[in-house]
């Protein structure tokens, strides 16, 4: 068998430089620079500056505020990833299943996805508004005096929503061509082997649509951690106060808002760190586990 | 101007039409989105067009803190503005970075622009000044909190809108059992903390209030009379005498435009968005109610709001056009018209004066409560405050007092946090200044 191959060993690196460059500038760069401002405090104008060693890694941890938000993160993105991935999946496998208008239904569950955060977001404070917004009225019915912006569950409980909603039709679509490509042949087999449609599911498509689901579930914890920034800033406008935030909306608060350089590059690193991990953890999963075919 | 030089002057103004004629080009970075953004607008306009020499550029760069953020990236880079604004609580990060701006005092008297600090309303004067009372950034956008009601709501309990808390006190149940939730606040720190010292002329910070340097410099938040004040909050909200509806200014301002609340604690520029919505009940406004028990008399408010800084590193000729348009803009007729416009409270007695005499409090009676509120006795912490991150200590205030009224914390706990994490960050501005 032929194998294609450059003839000179510099024309694959100087087709490599700008992707390179790229990554180097808008990557490795500010990431060098924010690890070097984590160990300072600087006056934003850069007038003046103290070398404060570890402080601001150490006043992090020693706060029980960003502990409570580095608790309310998880909790977060495990209950936005878990619903939306579950949420979706249902619905694609009942969308498969449909066979007259499949499109029509299919672009109706896929049209949020065009929905950016912030829209999300402001659409979200319409419909849990304090005075008239539906929902809030809904739940009163039931008698929960709902209270975003003044109740620090019931806002969490709205952005988690929120997320969720926005998050579902990504989801969907990818479920859906996951479960498009499991070949009729094995479904076939599997009808005669097993009537239960549940005991069907999760014996053969549920692992068979597991390399979808995994990637899937990286993508939303992803989305959980970063994305959902224009969500909370939507509801919390600008001023968390007593409202659960997220860590990457603290380091904007900090950074942006407060121009604390030095604590909010300490956090920009610790959100770093977490992501690599959650790399390297990517990375052997896939090798290990899950058998792309 | 000698002939040659006329000539060629004019040779050029032919050539190149009026704007390219000798004039000297400054920038002016704002946060006044919408209808304010249209009376900036106006007021650079107005401003080049009563001159040829020098040309102004107004440029909105969102919200406060995106404007404050674009103008340090800016200056870090040598791009920076002639002028820019900046919010209330921003004002020490900028004041504090020495040589980021040129002190508006000093810009004005080198370029040969009258200034007297004593043409500026009481309670406007020092909260941009430094410890010697030298105006650092020019007051621009200017409001205190004042306390609006509902007349008809009061007609109808059989009572007189409160001058003190003790009066708000005594009234406070005849409002509830008409119906009403006789007060809400649209922002606590603002309202129920800063201006509560100056209101009482209590001393809000160690070091003359922070304006003597940010070294060393400590909140003094968890005092008796901070307690006493939200242990009473606290008792009237659970009696159904106060309605807390979160940190959104909006949610609470709403409580009282859907006719809910029968008073609430505002700014002094809402009265301009009050009136744009028709309400369909009598409202006034009155000044910011305080304790008799702490003071006999009321002191004045200071500002909130934003200023205008001239940043450093600018051409001579540059920084004459910008003080040239802070003379326009302070000028009588251009703050009454702001003033009318926006509903922010002149920053001049002059302007102040040539707004009552044009009859405009007659016509809306409460756009003057907010000038007069400036202008009450002063005293030694009616200036304002200096604290370096302020914008987070806010964060944590309104974090820890809303915790507090939406029953998460006990008031005592919170107050300490407050001071305890307040302190953390002043401490660690003061590093910043390294």
């Amino acid at each position: 068998m032929k194998r294609a191959g450059f003839d000179s060993r510099w024309l694959p690196i100087l087709l490599l430089v700008p992707q390179l460059t790229i990554i180097a500038v808008f990557f490795y760069w500010p990431a060098v620079y924010a690890l070097k401002s984590s160990f300072f405090l600087q006056d934003p104008f850069g007038f003046g500056q103290t070398f404060v060693g570890l402080e601001n890694y150490t006043s992090l941890f020693d706060s029980s505020e960003y502990l409570k938000v580095a608790n309310f993160t998880v909790l977060f993105t495990v209950l936005v990833t878990f619903f939306s991935l579950a949420l979706a999946l249902l619905l694609a496998v009942k969308a498969d299943n449909v066979l007259r208008g499949a499109k029509t239904y299919r672009t109706l569950l896929m049209w949020v996805y065009a929905v950016a955060p912030p829209v999300a977001g402001f659409m979200g404070l319409l419909l849990f508004n304090q005075r008239w917004g539906p929902l809030m009225e809904l739940f009163g019915h039931f008698g929960w005096e709902f209270e975003m912006g003044a109740d620090y569950s019931d806002t969490a409980f709205a952005m988690i929503m929120i997320s969720i909603w926005k998050q579902v039709p990504v989801n969907f679509i990818f479920f859906l061509s996951g479960l498009q490509a499991i070949p009729k042949a094995v479904r076939e087999a599997a009808l005669i082997d097993n009537r239960s449609a549940s005991g069907r599911f999760w014996d053969v498509t549920f692992p068979l649509l597991a390399p979808t689901g995994f990637f899937l579930l990286i993508i939303n914890i992803t989305y959980a951690l970063f994305d959902t920034f224009g969500v909370i800033d939507t509801v919390v406008r600008g001023e968390p106060s007593n409202n659960p935030m997220t860590l990457v909306y603290k380091v904007y608060v900090d950074g942006f808002r407060g121009n604390d350089l030095g604590g909010s590059s300490a956090q920009s690193v610790i959100l770093m760190v977490l992501v690599l991990a959650l790399t390297v953890f990517q990375f052997r999963m896939v090798e290990r586990r899950i058998h792309y075919t | 101007m000698n002939t040659t030089k006329f000539t060629a002057a004019a040779t050029a103004f032919a050539l190149l039409g009026g704007a390219a004629f000798a004039e000297t080009e400054i920038t002016w970075w704002h946060a006044m989105g919408g209808n304010l953004g249209e009376t900036v607008n106006q007021i650079a306009e107005g401003f080049n067009a009563s001159q040829a020499e020098y040309k102004i550029t107004p440029v909105f760069k969102g919200s406060y803190e995106e404007t404050l953020t674009s103008g340090i990236a800016a200056f870090r880079a040598g791009e920076q503005p002639n002028i820019m604004q900046v919010f209330d609580a921003g004002s020490a990060t900028v004041i504090g970075a020495k040589g980021a701006t040129v002190p508006v005092q000093d810009l004005l008297s080198e370029n040969g622009v009258d200034f007297d600090i004593e043409d500026y309303i009481a309670g406007v004067r020092y909260f941009y000044a430094d410890s010697d009372g030298k105006m650092i950034g020019m007051p621009f956008n200017s409001s205190s909190p004042v306390m609006y009601y509902n007349a008809d709501a009061l007609e109808k309990a059989g009572v007189e809108a409160p001058r003190t808390y003790e009066e708000f006190e005594a009234i406070a149940p005849k409002l509830k059992d008409a119906g009403y939730i006789p007060l809400v606040q649209t922002h606590l720190p603002w309202e129920m903390v800063e201006n509560f010292h100056s209101r009482h002329n209590l001393p809000f910070a160690t070091n003359n209030n922070g304006y003597d340097g940010a070294e060393g410099t400590e909140i003094l938040i968890n005092s008796d009379e901070m307690k006493m004040h939200f242990t009473k909050v606290k008792e009237w909200l659970d009696e159904g005498y106060f309605g807390f509806f979160g940190t959104g200014w909006s949610d609470n301002q709403a409580q009282f435009e859907a006719g809910n609340a029968a008073m609430y604690i505002g700014s002094s520029g809402d009265f301009g968005g009050l009136t744009a919505k028709d309400l369909p009940f009598e409202w006034a406004s009155t000044y910011l109610p305080y304790w008799e028990s702490i003071t006999p008399e009321g002191y004045q408010t200071f500002i909130g709001g934003a200023s205008l800084f001239a940043m450093a590193g600018k051409s001579a000729e540059e920084n004459k056009a910008t003080a040239e348009f802070f003379r326009y803009l302070t000028s009588a007729e251009v703050q009454y018209m702001w003033h009318k416009e926006t509903g922010y409270v002149p920053v001049t007695t002059a302007a102040y004066e040539l707004a009552k005499a044009d009859g405009h409090y007659d016509r809306f009676p409460a756009a003057e409560t907010g000038p007069k509120q400036l202008m009450l006795q002063a005293g030694d912490n009616t200036k304002g405050y200096r604290m370096g991150f302020y914008v987070q200590i806010r964060d944590v205030e309104n974090r820890e007092l809303s915790r507090v009224l939406s029953g998460e914390t006990f008031f005592l706990d919170a107050l300490a946090t407050i001071e305890k994490e307040g302190n953390a960050l002043l401490a660690r501005f003061a590093k910043t200044q390294g």
